[in-house]
């Protein structure tokens, strides 16, 4: 069963909540869910581009706010 | 299976190009891209393992980052190797001049390599200096 797991990268700045995310991915099964906490605006529109890159899927993306949440699948 | 390659030639030993030198060798290397790195001149003396003493700053923007939480640069290099496809060389010339031995440096840095092997490999991809 898919798992979510949620990342608290708020007040690290780039690439930290980009790493941390990575570090997370290659834990997790393929169709997990990982959830990263930002305060990082630069981090919240590179994650989306690392993901369109190596070919993660993109959940969602909001600013609740100054705090981006950006929700990924693992897909392979 | 990385697509493309970029090599790193760090020489300096302030704190803004180390951390700009970190962020693209990990930024790259998890994006699946080949990365090398060779540390030499005033860059080396960093990567030893009894060295805690932290770069300094050559202007403003890196007296200012020292204040934030900005993710260090040797944990950033760390990365590029355990995470992405990444391989970091101490210079065999600054390994000769310092009289240094590949035990007193970070475990993550892979053997001394020659600048004409750097070069060769680095022929056919970018070529970075910092």
């Amino acid at each position: 069963m898919a798992e979510k797991q949620v990342i608290d990268a708020r007040g690290t700045f780039c690439p930290g909540p980009l790493m941390e995310l990575i570090a997370a991915v290659k834990l997790a099964s393929v169709g997990d869910e990982i959830e990263v906490l930002s305060t990082d605006q630069g981090s919240a529109a590179d994650i989306p581009e690392w993901i369109r890159k190596v070919g993660h899927q993109l959940v969602s993306t909001t600013d609740a706010g100054g705090v981006w949440h950006v929700v990924i699948r693992k897909a392979k | 299976m990385s697509t493309s390659k970029i090599s790193i030639l760090v020489v300096s030993g302030t704190s803004e190009r180390l951390q700009m030198a970190a962020m693209v060798a990990s930024v790259a290397a998890v994006s699946g891209t080949e990365v090398h790195v060779l540390l030499s001149m005033n860059s080396l003396q960093f990567f030893f393992r009894s060295n805690s003493e932290h770069p300094a700053a050559e202007g403003s923007f890196g007296r200012t980052m020292a204040g934030k939480k900005v993710p260090p640069f040797k944990q950033l290099l760390q990365n590029a190797v355990e995470l992405g496809d990444a391989r970091i060389h101490p210079c065999s010339m600054a390994m000769d001049v310092l009289g240094a031995e590949p035990g007193q440096l970070e475990s993550f840095l892979a053997s001394p390599l020659g600048l004409t092997r750097f070069l060769a490999d680095s022929a056919d991809g970018q070529l970075l200096t910092f």
